[in-house]
């Protein structure tokens, strides 16, 4: 008889999600799904808002990245202006989201993800939070908690407030940098940047006791999708969207943001309201690719700072030119972390950093714009059409977990097919299953959007669609 | 008859002039009375209530803003029950419109909330109405946005008294009133509007704005036009 596991909710991650495991006759995993069990209709409601409150009303979308959806809000109501944005506002957007990418990955990495590396996937699950970790491991917690308090400092320093801030505005940013707040971003640098060093130490030197995660953890051949400068190397900020395949061949450049929509579909599956976008010349659902840290830096060909470079040198080291395994967003999640801090650094140097020339102004001189940045968590693609009034009459925003979608599947059924053991969820299993969800990151919020609602269930089922057992964790 | 008189205003005596408003009488001697259709330079309407004392004597609340002072009389402006209508006002405000602030041009500096700020509501009791509205973009410099309006009628009354060229009124009936512009066309097509900007201006919250403002960055200049009504011979 064939049976469903389901795992009711995930903890640990942005927003509430419930993953399903399907099993055959033999007992054997049939198929796994993600579910993401909510929505919050953004693109529906913001129809008729004047495109200039975009940055505003999306940034609400996320409460732990809304840096990123302001930078792409901004840059698709650029392309709606049809601006050229002053240099040093260019200079203090790429700042600020240099300092968000710190902030979100010291969230990830310490506070979401650390206490399964550390405390153990099969330990007890009531001590395996940022608690625990801080009893068994205070200096790394310590780490943890100062180098998200750097991010969300500087964030607050550059536009005003930590959270939902409404210094970017479309033409630039609304007000320069002052002498001082750059000073003390400088100072508070050095701390950072022997912040990540130390982690970075510390987790290869931990990378043996993961092998078998790193072997069984989403370890899939899929693309990979990311934005690039136009030297190839790493970018966040602005540049070209590029798709490479599991071996490091490149099968698509998206010159303009506006031509997206000709490599990316977006599918719709049924129990989710994450939408699943793929990569449309294969189609779907043959057409997965992931984006995130580890699609950064498998798409780029260098990161551009000298620590961050000589750390991706030794990664590629151990893991080859296009690792594989999700288990290892966490240290790709750390080397972009440093390539932040470094940025950073290069940036507050800048000559023209405190120039009071940070906004361009216009009207409404192109009826559609498309705005693509890198989140923390992957490509981030905002894209609205306006009237000529500069009224919204269509949005579309695709997010990085729902271009991981696919790929989030393939992963949950892998591990599964590996730690699943009999008929029953155990904690081992259940543990993994969720670890390898964390892994990518999700921010299901973003997601679809989305509001309310518990968090993760894990349900078996059987073939015939019968509850064996549920879980929510 | 003697042009001064003499009120008493929660209690202390007070000289007011003939013909002043209790709210004007108030404000001189730094009495604080919340409103929000009241503004410098434009004829007083009682449209929002929120200015409701208590007057010695009568059996009803009255708006402070349009009632003129008389010798002799009473006036209490902070009761317990005037702080409860004021903030039922307030929160039927919030309710009956799409307030949301976070979004705002005007956050920070909009009249609306710095009151609701002052009088402590800190929620809404009433369900929200949750109205479908419609911001006109019509215009090319200025937006008008429905969900923000809490039909004070400032920006009608300073395009009539002020600029002279009555381009704004308010239509319909009850809680299906909106501010129309002329005989209810789209902003852009107004044959009157001289793009002064006055109403913007005047207007508390960020109901009317101009385009391009990001939200927290709208902010508004009353005392430009309290001088020009006052150079033109209107009430000050």
């Amino acid at each position: 008889m064939s049976r469903t596991l389901t795992i009711d909710h995930v903890t640990r991650i942005e927003g509430h999600a419930k993953i399903t495991v399907e099993l055959d006759d033999e007992g054997r995993v049939a198929d796994a799904r993600f579910h993401v069990t909510q929505v919050r209709g953004f693109e529906k409601f913001v129809e008729g808002r004047p495109y200039y409150e975009m940055p505003a009303i999306t940034a609400r979308i996320c409460g732990i990245c809304p840096v990123s959806h302001l930078l792409a809000s901004v840059k698709a109501c650029d392309e709606i202006m049809a601006v050229r944005i002053p240099e040093p506002a260019q200079l203090l957007r790429q700042l600020l989201h240099c300092a968000q990418f710190v902030q979100s990955h010291a969230l990830s990495f310490f506070y979401l993800s650390a206490p399964d590396l550390l405390l153990g996937m099969d330990g007890d699950p009531a001590a395996r939070n940022v608690v625990g970790l801080a009893q068994k491991h205070p200096e790394l917690a310590r780490d943890g908690i100062a180098l998200r308090k750097f991010g969300q400092q500087a964030i607050e320093r550059l536009a005003g407030e930590r959270v939902h801030p409404s210094w970017t505005v479309p033409g630039g940013v609304n007000k320069p940098l002052a002498a001082e707040d750059r000073d003390f971003i400088l100072g508070e640098l050095p701390i950072a940047r022997s912040i990540a060093r130390r982690t970075l130490k510390f987790f290869r030197g931990a990378l043996d006791r993961y092998r078998d995660e790193i072997e069984h953890f989403g370890n899939q051949s899929t693309r990979y999708a990311a934005l690039t400068g136009v030297d190839g190397n790493f970018a966040i900020y602005d540049g070209l969207l590029r798709f490479k395949d599991a071996d490091g061949n490149l099968l698509a450049t998206v010159k303009r943001p506006a031509d997206y929509a000709r490599w990316i579909g977006e599918a719709t599956m049924p129990g989710t309201y994450l939408k699943a976008p793929y990569f449309k010349p294969v189609g779907y659902p043959a057409g997965i690719y992931r984006v995130g840290p580890l699609a950064r830096l498998n798409v780029a060909e260098q990161c551009g700072t000298p620590e961050a470079d000589a750390e991706l040198a030794e990664y590629r080291q151990r893991f080859g030119r296009m690792p594989r395994s999700a288990f290892l967003f966490h240290y790709a999640r750390l080397i972009e972390a440093l390539y932040c801090i470094e940025r950073m650094e290069q940036l507050l140097e800048e000559p023209d950093i405190l120039s009071p020339h940070v906004r361009a102004t216009a009207g409404v001189n192109a009826l559609e714009g498309v705005g693509i940045a890198e989140a923390p968590r992957g490509v981030l693609i905002h894209h609205y059409r306006v009237d000529e009034q500069g009224a919204i009459r269509w949005a579309n925003l695709i997010i990085a977990t729902g271009h991981n979608n696919l790929a989030i599947r393939q992963s949950v059924k892998q591990v599964a097919e590996r730690y699943l053991d009999g008929r029953q969820l155990t904690e081992g299993m259940l543990n993994r299953v969720q670890a390898v969800v964390r892994a990518f990151d999700p921010c299901l919020s973003c997601s679809t959007h989305a509001l309310g609602l518990p968090p993760l269930e894990i349900r078996l089922l059987s073939a015939a669609g019968e509850v064996l057992h549920a879980v929510k964790v | 008859m003697p042009n001064r008189v003499s009120i008493r205003l929660d209690g202390e005596y007070i000289r007011a002039t003939r013909g002043q408003t209790i709210l004007e009488a108030a404000r001189a001697n730094g009495k604080f009375i919340p409103s929000l259709c009241a503004m410098k330079g434009l004829h007083p309407v009682g449209a929002c209530r929120l200015c409701v004392v208590e007057v010695a004597g009568v059996g009803r609340l009255l708006p402070a803003c349009t009632t003129a002072v008389q010798d002799g009389m009473s006036v209490t402006t902070a009761s317990e029950k005037l702080r409860h209508y004021r903030r039922m006002i307030l929160e039927l405000l919030f309710a009956e419109r799409n307030h949301v602030c976070a979004v705002c041009v005007s956050n920070g500096h909009c009249e609306l909330q710095a009151l609701a700020k002052r009088l402590g509501v800190t929620s809404v009791r009433y369900p929200y109405a949750f109205p479908r509205l419609e911001a006109d973009l019509t215009h090319p410099r200025y937006v008008l946005d429905h969900n923000r309006c809490i039909l004070c009628t400032r920006c009608v009354r300073v395009c009539s008294d002020v600029e002279g060229a009555y381009v704004w009124d308010i239509g319909a009936r009850g809680v299906q009133s909106r501010l129309v512009c002329e005989l209810n066309v789209p902003w852009g097509q107004s044959e009157n509007c001289t793009s002064c900007g006055k109403c913007v201006q005047a207007c508390p919250t960020g109901a009317l704005a101009e385009k391009g403002f990001a939200a927290e960055e709208m902010t508004k200049r009353l005392e430009p036009i309290a001088r020009l009504a006052s150079s033109r011979g209107g009430r000050i």
